[in-house]
């Protein structure tokens, strides 16, 4: 029993981080139909960039963290700026493509600067644990999950409560009838890029000190947040953060449970399962398609 | 130059649209087949490898640039054929009956994948290809019994018809021109056959696919079957080519190279697959022509333009630090795929076709003639 809640914890911290991901897919795909196969590699890029603000330059972990943040959402403004404007509109498979260029292009380039050795940041979770009776639970793990849940909250606010929320909202129904009702749809777009790579930054930051941060971390879990987003279902913000939990227990209960390499194959599986048996995810809409 | 007049539907089907073609591919088969007789073993080498990536460059140009079905998990058949060609090859079954299993098994593998593809599309498809072929990898990886695990399999020198054939003789360039030859005849037969007509259609509107009476379902499950089994061919030859392959070989990486050939080649002509693969076998002679030649070369030039010999052994030092950058190759080809979707969508062929019809049409050609047509941004949860 005490190991199945300890699996759990570890789980649903790793998923959080998997949810962070797949919540900056989602985002993207919400407001443009755009699925960004680089996200992984943003979260790579923030990671990368906090470790030399932290590591490196030695500046307080906050103030790190918040310029990595802030760097990362004038890159992914930029990202989007070049690479996805230009194309939008564009048959997906190219816009799939390019996000994969530049996710490829990320990935060399971060290990051209930053070398292929496992970094690590200082953060002031590192050390430290939680006991509550028997339960040991690691400070940094729970960091990652209380993280997770302001970012969820801030981000529902920020949808629902703030006109520029709600554009975004309007934008990602129908672009065209938002652009006519006068909401600068372009901008819009920019600032959701801006916003996932903020989010992927931020679970770059938190997952330094559960895994180390090398250049191809970013692929690795770029690809284990694609369970997790199809889970919730692609196009839904809770569902992407639920999606990511599921997996991350999923993936914690297979290591520990079932015999050796179950773990790595667990997430594809229950994704070809979601796909084949309930392909809208567990909280996407079901829309009849109209010819 | 010269204006073709289809006046009937045998001209629109026809094999070679005129009879100029049979002349230039006559001429470029015995340009390739005199080849391994001019040129150096490297070269030789690098040439196989070119007949193997356009052979699935072939294979997923059917599937992804004629069905529409986009598949990011070909370095999977791959495996498959190269596995089931060296676990056969241990129990001493002759070349050509497990050179046609290996085909025959990843086929139907790629009829299995396919049918749960059936019901998803663009991006659902992608994902649900790349985690198939993860699934693959770490079962190579696992089942030691037969695939030996991380430690890989030896594959044993080529017999044909109890001749050895060795990985880097011509014979065995010949076999894999032939097989790539054969996959491209095949395949241009396929296209103008009704299940290739089939394939375009439900490429262009499913819906209206179906409505003309096609059976998308199994159109679709055919397309990936077809796919597949090339790609185990070609696998089959990639093995015996490394004559020595474990799970590591067949990752994602692979089957984003296979999308990078028929990417920058063009994705709606045979022709693309294989400028495509030469394109991407080529990166490698290049980087390492950029490692030993180039240096020498730039500071040649530095000294002749007056720089002393300080300044130019300081540049070629530069160029030789820049060319042997760990991940200069990953760089590269994130840039030109980026390059590619963005300035040139129809590939290098395409980048042929429009030299071609400028000078058919000199005075008059017009560049909006291949504008891409802009599809305004519609949500695919509402429609």
């Amino acid at each position: 029993m005490l190991d199945f809640v300890q699996q759990l914890v570890s789980g649903v911290a790793l998923g959080c981080v998997y949810g962070l991901i797949a919540l900056g897919f989602v985002l993207v795909y919400k407001a443009t139909e755009v699925v960004n196969f680089a996200q992984g590699d943003l979260m790579m890029l923030g990671g990368f960039l906090a470790f030399t603000f932290i590591g490196m330059m030695g500046l307080n972990y906050w103030i790190g963290f918040a310029g990595a943040v802030a760097a990362m959402a004038l890159f992914g403004m930029l990202a989007e700026r070049v690479v996805v404007r230009p194309i939008l509109g564009y048959p997906q498979f190219s816009i799939i493509m390019a996000t994969i260029g530049l996710g490829y292009f990320l990935r060399s380039i971060a290990g051209m600067i930053w070398g292929t050795d496992d970094l690590k940041i200082e953060t002031p979770f590192s050390q430290g644990v939680l006991r509550i009776g028997p339960l040991v639970l690691a400070y940094d793990k729970l960091s990652v999950i209380a993280a997770t849940m302001i970012l969820c909250t801030l981000l529902y606010l920020f949808f629902n409560k703030t006109t520029l929320g709600t554009a975004m909202r309007a934008s990602s129904e129908n672009m065209l009838a938002a652009y006519y009702m006068g909401i600068p749809v372009k901008r819009v777009v920019s600032i959701v890029w801006a916003i996932s790579a903020a989010v992927a930054t931020c679970a770059g930051v938190l997952l330094a000190p559960i895994t180390f941060i090398h250049s191809n971390v970013g692929l690795v879990l770029g690809l284990k947040a694609f369970p997790a987003a199809v889970l919730g279902g692609f196009g839904s913000i809770p569902g992407a953060v639920v999606g990511g939990v599921l997996i991350g227990v999923i993936e914690s209960m297979a290591g520990f449970y079932l015999a050796e390499g179950w773990k790595d194959v667990a997430p594809y599986i229950v994704l070809l399962a979601v796909l084949l048996l309930k392909p809208e995810g567990l909280f996407g809409l079901h829309v009849r398609k109209k010819v | 130059m010269r204006f073709l007049f289809k006046t009937d539907y045998e001209d629109d089907i026809r094999l070679f649209p005129h009879s100029g073609y049979y002349v230039s591919y006559g001429l470029l088969l015995a340009v390739l087949l005199i080849a391994p007789y001019v040129l150096s073993s490297y070269l030789m080498s690098q040439l196989v490898f070119v007949c193997i990536y356009a052979t699935v460059g072939v294979a997923l140009l059917i599937l992804t640039g004629f069905t529409g079905q986009a598949s990011l998990g070909h370095a999977a058949f791959l495996a498959i054929g190269a596995y089931t060609a060296a676990y056969l090859q241990t129990y001493n079954v002759p070349f050509p009956v497990y050179f046609l299993a290996a085909g025959l098994l990843s086929g139907c593998i790629g009829a299995l994948v396919g049918f749960p593809a059936l019901r998803l599309q663009g991006i659902y498809l992608v994902i649900a290809t790349i985690s198939f072929a993860l699934i693959v990898e770490e079962i190579l990886a696992r089942w030691e019994s037969v695939t030996h695990g991380n430690e890989g399999m030896r594959v044993k020198t080529l017999s044909l018809l109890g001749v050895a054939v060795p990985r880097d003789s011509p014979t065995f360039y010949f076999l894999c021109l032939a097989v790539l030859v054969l996959t491209i005849v095949g395949t241009l037969n396929l296209l103008r056959s009704p299940t290739g007509r089939a394939f375009v259609a439900i490429r262009d509107s499913e819906t209206a696919a179906r409505s003309m009476g096609v059976n998308v379902a199994l159109y679709k499950v055919k397309s990936f079957a077809i796919s597949a089994a090339i790609t185990g061919f070609a696998g089959v030859l990639f093995a015996h080519k490394l004559s020595f392959i474990s799970p590591e070989m067949f990752t994602l990486q692979l089957s984003i190279e296979f999308i990078i050939v028929i990417l920058i080649g063009g994705t709606f002509s045979l022709h693309g697959a294989v400028l495509g693969a030469i394109f991407i076998v080529m990166i490698d002679p290049f980087l390492t022509y950029l490692k030993d030649d180039m240096p020498g070369i730039i500071a040649g030039i530095a000294a002749t333009f007056g720089a002393g010999t300080q300044a130019a052994a300081n540049v070629q030092s530069k160029v030789a630090a820049f060319a042997s950058l760990n991940g200069l190759k990953g760089a590269i080809y994130g840039i030109i795929i980026v390059l590619f979707v963005l300035f040139e969508p129809l590939g290098l062929y395409g980048r042929w076709l429009k030299i071609k019809l400028f000078f058919q049409l000199f005075p008059l050609y017009k560049r909006a003639t291949f504008k891409r047509q802009k599809i305004y941004v519609k949500s695919e949860r509402n429609r």
